[in-house]
């Protein structure tokens, strides 16, 4: 075991980690300084061996920024408590997987973490993209360049994790309590992989601009990256929901706090972006339009991470103020100066090659859902900056909680759900009335059917019925899309239906990928329903007193309070408080939750106590029991019961989501020429195909 | 009529009905976020100033914090250094509630110069970071 005499000697000898991570952060700035320049002047001059320089500085970077990375993870495994870094987010009881999740768990290894994970991106696009794209390549290196150089640079002169104290502490302050949970090793570098990933088609948008090569190439160059970096964004912000959920003990899942909206904010226009993209490749619209939604999903993302930094909005989850927000302001300003300019001088060149024709058409649907998702970010961004905005035009603060987010944002989320069904059955061009009865009559007689239904067993929940209805309308709509598709190739190939399942989506996986996505965003939204059922109750209760609950299926739920008990684990110390639960005249069994305090190796308590709520999760609804401690020390104990209808449902639409993501994308590594050629033939038969049966009608 | 004139009508019709729900939820929801001193400036300026619900965001006075676990009720003060006000709060408390803590509640100042909270949020300044000590 070391100790507190030999910490002094320690650090001496481990010195040369962080001067080494020191020495590699600044040659990170050197190299992306070169990258920057070079790629520009190599990409605008033609000059090869330039150009050759730009591109490998994107694996220059990602070799030097592990190599940082590395130290500061040696500093944390060694425990080297004169790193105040190490001092400040980890301990020596700390588990070992919490004390490397600890890199990110701070703002300035976060910093470092941001950086690591864009070189891995910038590395990986120049390694994977086809050979036809390399007209772009010099400048998507020096994008990725100046992005990394922002990042070092916020690192070494803003927080730098690699600074030390002029003592050496026996031990370290410890990882805050909340952040020790499976799900917060996973969720920010989940939410870190989404947002830092937009860099890179982000890069060849720019890279398109500044070569003036804006035909389709930089958006097949970009596919799968789009798609990546929505999934890492998608699985980050549920993964964030189901850590609060599980962590924050309140019962909910999501508070609209300006971390999550700013996590939400890319989200948004990333999937916008995505919708729209199709348009700009099938019919050469929305040129502008996409150029600017790529532009701002990036700007977002950096905006994202620079609320979080930089205190400006004071938000539960936001890192202590520091010089880092300027920084990122000046970072933020300079960039959008670029950016319009540079959208100002190509714009000329982004000019539509084709017009909408109809507005019961694809196009127009897709349309009006990227219309609706920017209106929902710009809503979000709106309530998220209020604060700030009435403060500059009134004087005085005014602030927006969840009810404002959710009376704008559940009907313009509901419409957007209607036109996840309606969009992908419309066809393009100009829908025939054959062609729209041919699609709607039976999902649009289901979902009546799904309402009335519900409304006779006595849902009275008008926005709850809606999502509900819609959203048995999307299910028969993607249904009835896989039935046909199935049972065309059944007859026309004589496959069985298993083999003609597969088939059907192996070989057109984008379409049926992006179904099963939908599919997934249905179940969240089943989900997000069930929160108008929430029920809630608080009650002190001695031993053997029992308190019941009604749920909003009709459930008599009863709770015991059986005793508290208290005992000693790993790094804390544990109240625990136990209950009975039965659920009519079935017994559930006996719900635990905790009120931890953990201390540090001298047994001293760190930080306040952490709840720990008691969840038991089924299809139908949660039971969220939270201890908040007992009378005057005696086993009387006041508990929050919850029930949570259908929260079940939002962590398995994220799964499903994931599913239908992956089929998208599959196989993995780059696009081949093959699969692009027979994806294009096949959108081609389709688009044929669509044109005929319209003309047909 | 033309499609893409349909289609702007459209998009003016959703861009209007997106800014009538965001109008509407400020002028339903939006609530003044005020200091201690500025909600005690206010006040004087304006007595009725009372009835219109606030959320203060302030710092817990150390060692002020009472808790009644029987009845749920939390009384405690606050402070932004130039005023300070006592605040009753009747609920479970955040984990992060504590001493020397900033807080944000939401609810009205009484005649007697308590604040009755209705929400409590704490934020705990070591909640990512490690208060700038050493």
């Amino acid at each position: 075991m070391p100790n507190a005499d030999h910490a002094t000697k320690q650090s001496l000898r481990l010195e040369p980690v962080t001067i080494l991570g020191q020495l590699a952060l600044w040659l990170a700035l050197l190299v992306a300084v070169w990258g920057s320049v070079v790629g520009i002047v190599g990409g605008v001059q033609g000059r090869a061996e330039l150009i050759q320089s730009a591109r490998r500085t994107a694996y220059a970077l990602l070799g030097i920024i592990s190599v940082a990375s590395a130290c500061l993870v040696v500093a944390l495994l060694r425990h080297d408590f004169n790193v105040q870094y190490v001092w400040s987010y980890t301990s020596r009881n700390l588990p070992t997987p919490y004390v490397i999740s600890a890199f990110y768990g701070g703002q300035s290894g976060s910093l470092l973490f941001w950086a690591l994970i864009l070189a891995i991106f910038a590395a990986a696009a120049q390694w994977l993209t086809p050979r036809r794209y390399d007209y772009l390549m010099p400048y998507v290196a020096a994008v990725t360049s100046m992005v990394t150089l922002f990042f070092v640079a916020v690192v070494l002169f803003a927080s730098n994790p690699f600074e030390r104290l002029p003592f050496t502490p026996p031990d370290g302050n410890g990882l805050n309590p909340q952040l020790q949970n499976p799900g917060m090793v996973i969720h920010p570098p989940m939410l870190y992989l989404g947002y830092v990933s937009i860099t890179v088609p982000f890069a060849f948008a720019v890279a398109a601009l500044i070569t003036r090569r804006l035909d389709t190439g930089w958006l097949h160059a970009i596919r799968r990256w789009t798609i990546v970096s929505w999934v890492f964004l998608s699985i980050g912000i549920t993964l964030g929901m189901w850590w609060a959920y599980v962590e924050l003990g309140w019962g909910g899942y999501w508070a609209w706090d300006p971390v999550e909206n700013a996590s939400f904010l890319p989200w948004l226009t990333m999937t916008a972006f995505l919708h729209s993209v199709m348009i700009q490749e099938k019919r050469g619209m929305l040129k502008r339009w996409n150029m600017i939604l790529i532009v701002m999903s990036f700007m977002l993302a950096i905006f994202g991470t620079f609320i979080t930094r930089s205190g400006i909005i004071s938000s539960v989850h936001s890192f202590a103020q520091s010089s880092v927000g300027y920084f990122f302001l000046v970072f933020l300003v300079v960039s959008a100066v670029a950016l319009i300019w540079l959208l100002w001088t190509r714009f000329p060149y982004l000019k539509a090659e084709s017009q909408l024709e109809s507005m019961v058409s694809r196009e127009a649907s897709f349309l009006f859902n990227n219309l609706l998702l920017v209106g929902m970010s710009f809503s979000v961004l709106w309530g998220t900056m209020f604060p700030i905005l009435s403060e500059l035009v009134r004087g005085t603060q005014v602030t927006v909680g969840p009810p404002f987010f959710n009376q704008v944002n559940i009907p313009i989320g509901l419409a957007l759900l209607a036109l996840t069904g309606i969009g992908p059955l419309i066809a393009w061009r100009k829908a025939s009335p054959s062609n729209l009865k041919r699609q709607f009559a039976s999902p649009v007689v289901s979902a009546l059917i799904v309402g009335a239904a519900l409304y006779v067993l006595g849902l009275r929940d008008f926005y709850a019925g809606v999502a509900f209805t819609l959203g048995a309308f999307v299910v028969v709509t993607v249904g009835q899309e896989f039935v046909r598709g199935v049972g065309a190739r059944h007859r026309l190939h004589g496959e069985n239906y298993a083999l003609a399942f597969a088939r059907l989506v192996g070989r057109n996986r984008r379409r049926y990928g992006g179904y099963i996505v939908h599919l997934g965003v249905v179940v969240y939204f089943v989900g997000f329903a069930g929160a108008a059922f929430k029920k809630e109750m608080e009650a002190s209760l001695k031993p053997g007193e029992s308190v019941t609950m009604r749920s909003a299926f009709g459930y008599e739920y009863t709770f015991t309070h059986i005793g508290v008990s208290q005992y000693e684990q790993l790094n804390r110390f544990v109240s625990a408080a136990s209950v009975d639960v039965s659920r009519g005249d079935e017994r559930l069994g006996i719900m635990t939750s905790e009120k931890r305090q953990y201390w540090d190796s001298f047994q001293q308590p760190t930080f306040q106590p952490a709840t720990e709520a008691a969840i038991r999760s089924d299809i139908r609804e949660d039971i969220y029991i939270v201890f908040a401690g007992s009378v005057d020390g005696t086993e009387e104990a006041v508990y929050r019961f919850t029930l949570n209808p259908l929260v079940w449902w939002i962590w398995y639409g994220g799964v499903v989501l994931v599913i239908g993501a992956v089929v998208t994308m599959w196989p993995g590594g780059g696009p081949t020429r093959a699969s692009l050629r027979r994806a294009m033939v096949g959108y081609q038969v389709k688009l044929v195909d669509e044109t005929v049966t319209a003309d047909a009608g | 009529m033309r499609a893409s004139s349909k289609f702007a009508m459209g998009a003016v019709l959703i861009t209007v009905s997106v800014g009538y729900l965001m109008a509407s939820g400020i002028k339903d929801t939006g609530v003044y976020f005020v200091t201690p001193a500025e909600l005690a400036e206010k006040v004087q300026a304006d007595a009725s100033f009372r009835d219109v619900g606030v959320r203060m965001g302030a710092r817990v006075v150390t060692g002020s914090i009472e808790r009644d676990v029987a009845s749920q009720t939390i009384t405690f003060e606050v402070t932004d250094g130039m005023k300070t006000y006592p605040v009753v709060y009747r609920g479970l408390a955040p984990d992060t509630f504590t001493d020397d803590a900033d807080v944000v509640v939401e609810g009205r100042l009484m005649a007697d110069g308590t604040f009755r909270a209705t929400t409590l949020l704490a934020k705990c300044g070591s909640r990512y970071e490690a208060e700038p000590t050493a």
